[in-house]
């Protein structure tokens, strides 16, 4: 079955000149490999386009559960040359918790979160 | 040598709440309260400011009041006090700190400042290349406003050594205000890179303050604290190996688990394995948490590997202007009259020959946050805002954009709600740039103060 990513992971932005890091944490140790095969560096950069103009760099944290995303060209060149409402890029961890992960039926009772499809 | 170290936060950033910091004052029975009010542009910001206003003190605003709602409790404790809100004049902020101790009876307190972060008159010969574009710092020689170091913690522990019980300092790097205390009392070595990680890991894991018990973390449903109304700044109750209980005064709102600390744990970090700070490079992965009780979190393992032989600068510039303003539509066919709106806007940017680097026209509520990647078959708003916002090189072009808003009110299209300006439109950009400077050639000063 097919899971938004919010069900199977928290996530936080951070940002550092024009370049923002979106760590993606698994709510649980079971759920970590899913998303380490699946939201490779690519396909998030792919969610993100149009946003992210640069490289996307994925770093690995197993102990943690942990991805972290190093996206640059994240912040309209930066948070105080930014036209970007959202100039420090605060709320660009939320979108990716849309992303769509595929995952066997068994996980579902241990998923966070109501779901709505 | 103490056995656990009581740590606690007293701010995050420049408008950062401050009743949390008189709790732990008052109630985090804390050896040290530390202080962090800068971001990336405040020390440039801080010079265009005291360029203009002669009365500018050059340091945090709101240095009065974090002060006095700290002091009677961390002189009843005696907790010492590490703080960057020195800015751009530490002096200035070490003597209006005696003056408030002075104010509460408080004779003979010893506070330091430390300075010599501040090298503008000196970085286009200390430093080569910028890191972000390659170009020669030399380049930006003509808008150029300021440039600082970020120190490390060893000047704050020279302070220590010398008796201070307040240390204020311009410019050091975030974590290291957190693990000056470590240093001095559990007598580490300035390369001692295996305690120094664990310290800096613990320093960066404070430095944001709410944010790792609880704030910037509640999702309804899916991430709940009780009362986030109420956060506390965190404590850490560190041990003399570096490891260390995160935790909070109890009884306050909001949350330490290993939820909060993990996402604390990477904010802001690009190679977990390679943080670089001026102390240490602290390497995140080896790291152990544990949820030891409500809301206490053990933090262990964090490694570091030798300090780099550079320290990083931060340089800012005078790059322009952003001119930007705001307008409203609601009820059926909201959005219809805003996409009018932007082309109204667009031709007569037009007309009046708007020269500008970027103009960005939104729909907030659709596509402001989140631009171009936002869905594309959204259901219609029930209220569309829409706010514009250009980057210009003049700030004659940047009023453009506030101007042609106004134009909106009489000469604009039905039912457009528009806010008489309540803040300035336009603001100036100070763009900010990195490179790195040799450590030995930055010698920080320290004087000292008694109240």
């Amino acid at each position: 079955m097919r899971v938004m990513l919010q069900h199977l992971a928290h996530t936080r932005s951070g940002d550092k000149g024009n370049t923002s890091n979106i760590s993606v944490i698994a709510y649980r140790p079971e759920f970590y490999p899913y998303l380490q095969q699946q939201l490779t560096a690519q396909r998030f950069k792919d969610f993100y386009a149009g946003v992210v103009k640069g490289d996307v760099q994925r770093f690995e944290i197993p102990g943690l559960g942990a991805l972290n995303f190093v996206a640059q060209g994240a912040l309209g060149g930066g948070v105080s040359r930014s036209l970007c409402l959202d100039n420090y890029g605060k709320s660009l961890a939320s979108a990716i918790l849309a992303f769509e992960v595929e995952v066997p039926e068994q996980l579902a009772p241990s998923l966070r979160g109501q779901r709505t499809s | 040598m103490k056995t656990i170290l009581r740590i606690g936060a007293g701010s995050a950033w420049w408008g950062d709440r401050i009743e949390p910091a008189r709790l732990n004052a008052e109630r985090g029975d804390l050896d040290y309260l530390c202080f962090e009010t800068m971001a990336e542009a405040t020390i440039s910001a801080a010079q265009v400011r005291s360029r203009r206003d002669p009365g500018f003190p050059g340091y945090d605003t709101y240095l009065d009041d974090r002060m006095q709602a700290v002091l009677p409790g961390c002189l009843q404790r005696g907790t010492k006090i590490i703080s960057n809100q020195g800015w751009i004049n530490p002096n200035g902020a070490a003597e209006r700190i005696v003056h408030w101790l002075r104010q509460l009876g408080a004779r003979g307190v010893k506070v330091a400042s430390v300075g010599g972060s501040l090298i503008t008159d000196r970085v286009l010969s200390l430093t080569d290349t910028i890191m972000e574009n390659g170009k020669p710092t030399s380049s930006l020689a003509d808008t150029l406003v300021s440039a600082e170091v970020y120190l490390g913690a060893e000047p704050i522990v020279a302070a220590l050594q010398q008796g201070a019980q307040i240390v204020v300092t311009g410019r050091v790097a975030d974590p290291s205000i957190f693990m000056a205390p470590m240093m001095h009392e559990f007598g580490w070595d300035a390369l001692d890179h295996a305690h120094l990680g664990a310290g800096s890991g613990i320093g960066h894991l404070m430095e944001c303050g709410a944010q790792v018990t609880g704030g910037y973390f509640s999702d309804p449903g899916f991430k709940d604290v009780p009362r986030p109304w109420d956060l506390a700044f965190p404590i850490a109750e560190v041990q003399p190996d570096g490891s260390a209980v995160l935790t909070k005064v109890s009884g306050s709102g909001g949350a330490v688990n290993l939820l909060t600390v993990k996402e604390q744990l990477l904010y802001e970090v690009h190679d977990p394995a390679n943080y670089i700070t001026p102390d240490v490079v602290v390497d995140f992965t080896t790291t152990h948490l544990e949820e030891v009780g409500p809301d206490r979190v053990s933090v262990s393992h964090i490694s570091g590997k030798p300090r780099t032989p550079t320290l990083k600068v931060s340089i800012g510039c005078m790059e322009g202007y952003i001119g930007e303003d705001m307008f409203f539509y609601a009820g059926p066919g909201a959005l219809r009259r805003a996409e009018l709106a932007k082309r109204i806007l667009e031709e007569r940017f037009r007309i009046v020959n708007l020269q500008a680097e970027e103009v960005r026209i939104d729909f907030l509520g659709l596509n402001a946050i989140h631009g171009a990647m936002s869905p594309k078959n959204q259901p219609e708003p029930y209220e569309v805002a829409v706010r514009v916002a250009a980057r210009t090189k003049t700030r004659e072009e940047a009023i453009k954009v506030g101007r042609e808003v106004d134009g909106m009110a009489v000469s604009g299209i039905a039912f457009t709600g528009k806010r008489v300006p309540h803040q300035e439109r336009v603001r100036e950009i100070i763009g900010v740039w990195s490179s790195l400077v040799a450590r030995e050639k930055i010698l920080p000063t320290i004087c000292m103060y008694e109240s």
